[in-house]
């Protein structure tokens, strides 16, 4: 296979990635680790007319710890974040959830941030960020907005990313004190896209669960003091309700059936954990 | 910045099992291409060419990674391992080598050299590797002969050997 052609354009600095994505528009795309872009390239359903490389950009490739959240730069890739040694106690849920993106061949070089722009409704990475009620940090020449993660996901393989942003970083929610988290994934095959994805949060007050692989984003539930039966019924309800579709790999009703089984052992979890 | 033209071949410096090498590339030529077509390193296959079979894992900058995920542009100044830098001199084969031909774990041999490849770096990171997780790393590689039970009968034999040595 081959791409169609492309200028290939090596940024060395924020304001350059600002400048080339301001004169190219929408015939630039932002190459990171390019574990998605490379193969939508080769099968010509991405055909940029400019490639922006933005690995070499030193701002970008750091993690830091910052006001109850951390930031992950646009340059970091999976397998560094996997690696970081506070993230077990920063972030449960994504040390929970990192193994399950891909696989170490794919995580040593595809990015955090490259997965969120490219918000593949099966993906992990998205799916925590919505859980945790992250958010998006994005920038161009005419400067930066920060967009909650509910309101950048705006559909299949889209976002409210605009031609000139770049995804500069994004932000996941610290762990707070009397929190239990859960990460539970159905796939074929460890690594492949998730069929259905479940991550919940537990706190004193409120469970939230949300899904993966499902809709044509990932979609958060908050349950309010529920059990037993009432849970069920809730998580029922939240099912039904989930636009699910049929595919080569799953039907509709398989995947609302793994939502109320998965997603119930995943709460569970959750406050098993958080206890 | 640098902004190489779509219609032009760039000159790519990198180091490829310890030697410094040089060669042109498009912007768009994958790094598969660039081992096999201009360096001539055709032991690293290309099989599904969209990241999923893992036939093209080599080692890029010390970790494994899919040579048809990577354009050859991104890697200029890298430092690559591939199949032909794993055994240590011509006529002899590498621990993790020798134990797949002890343990038939190969039989077309079309999967072999990325399998190798993310054995080589996994071992070196988990010396003694349990059944269940060396299964699920090996997630990664499809390998349509062998049924995989002597893949992970020759991984779990080297580990043996290189803790032993």
């Amino acid at each position: 296979m081959k791409s169609a052609p492309f200028d290939y354009v090596r940024v060395g600095s924020l304001a350059e990635a600002h400048a080339v994505l301001a004169a190219e528009g929408g015939d630039a795309a932002v190459i990171a680790g390019g574990q998605t872009l490379v193969p939508l390239l080769s099968m010509r359903m991405a055909r940029p007319k400019v490639l922006v490389d933005i690995m070499r950009v030193p701002e970008l490739a750091v993690i830091v710890a910052e006001n109850d959240s951390i930031r992950v730069g646009a340059a970091v890739r999976q397998a560094e974040l996997l690696a970081w040694p506070e993230l077990g106690a920063s972030q449960p849920l994504l040390a929970l959830a990192l193994p399950w993106v891909g696989h170490a061949q794919t995580r040593a070089r595809g990015t955090v941030c490259g997965s969120i722009a490219l918000a593949d409704p099966s993906a992990e990475l998205p799916l925590c960020l919505v859980a945790l009620g992250g958010d998006v940090v994005l920038s161009s020449k005419g400067g930066r907005r920060t967009v909650a993660a509910d309101d950048f996901f705006t559909g299949l393989m889209s976002t409210d990313r605009r031609d000139d942003e770049l995804i500069e970083a994004v932000r996941f929610p610290g762990r707070r004190t009397s929190e239990g988290f859960a990460f539970r994934e159905f796939a074929r095959r460890h690594g492949d896209f998730a069929i259905v994805a479940c991550a919940a949060v537990a706190n004193e007050k409120v469970l939230r669960l949300a899904i993966g692989g499902v809709a044509d984003r990932p979609v958060a539930r908050d349950f309010k003091g529920l059990d037993g039966a009432a849970l069920d019924d809730a998580l029922d309800a939240f099912a039904s309700e989930l636009d699910a579709r049929d595919d080569l790999h799953a039907t509709a009703d398989y995947r609302r059936m793994l939502v109320r089984k998965l997603g119930r052992t995943t709460i569970e979890e959750a406050r098993r954990c958080r206890a | 910045m640098s902004r190489l033209n779509a219609d032009a071949r760039h000159r790519i410096r990198l180091e490829v099992n310890g030697r410094a090498v040089e060669g042109e590339a498009e912007p768009r030529m994958l790094l598969t291409d660039f081992l096999r077509h201009t360096l001539g390193l055709t032991g690293t296959h290309v099989g599904c060419e969209h990241g999923v079979c893992g036939a093209c894992t080599i080692q890029i900058d010390g970790a494994p990674a899919r040579a048809c995920l990577t354009l050859a542009v991104q890697v200029d100044g890298a430092k690559l391992h591939t199949v032909e830098g794993l055994a240590p001199e011509p006529g002899r084969l590498s621990v993790l080598q020798e134990a797949f031909r002890r343990h038939h774990a190969l039989q077309c041999g079309f999967c072999t050299a990325g399998i190798l490849m993310s054995l080589d770096w996994y071992l070196r990171q988990t010396p003694d590797p349990g059944e269940v997780e060396l299964r699920e790393f090996l997630g990664g590689h499809l390998c349509r002969c062998t049924g995989y039970v002597p893949i992970v009968a020759a991984a779990l034999d080297a580990a043996k050997r290189l803790r032993d040595a």
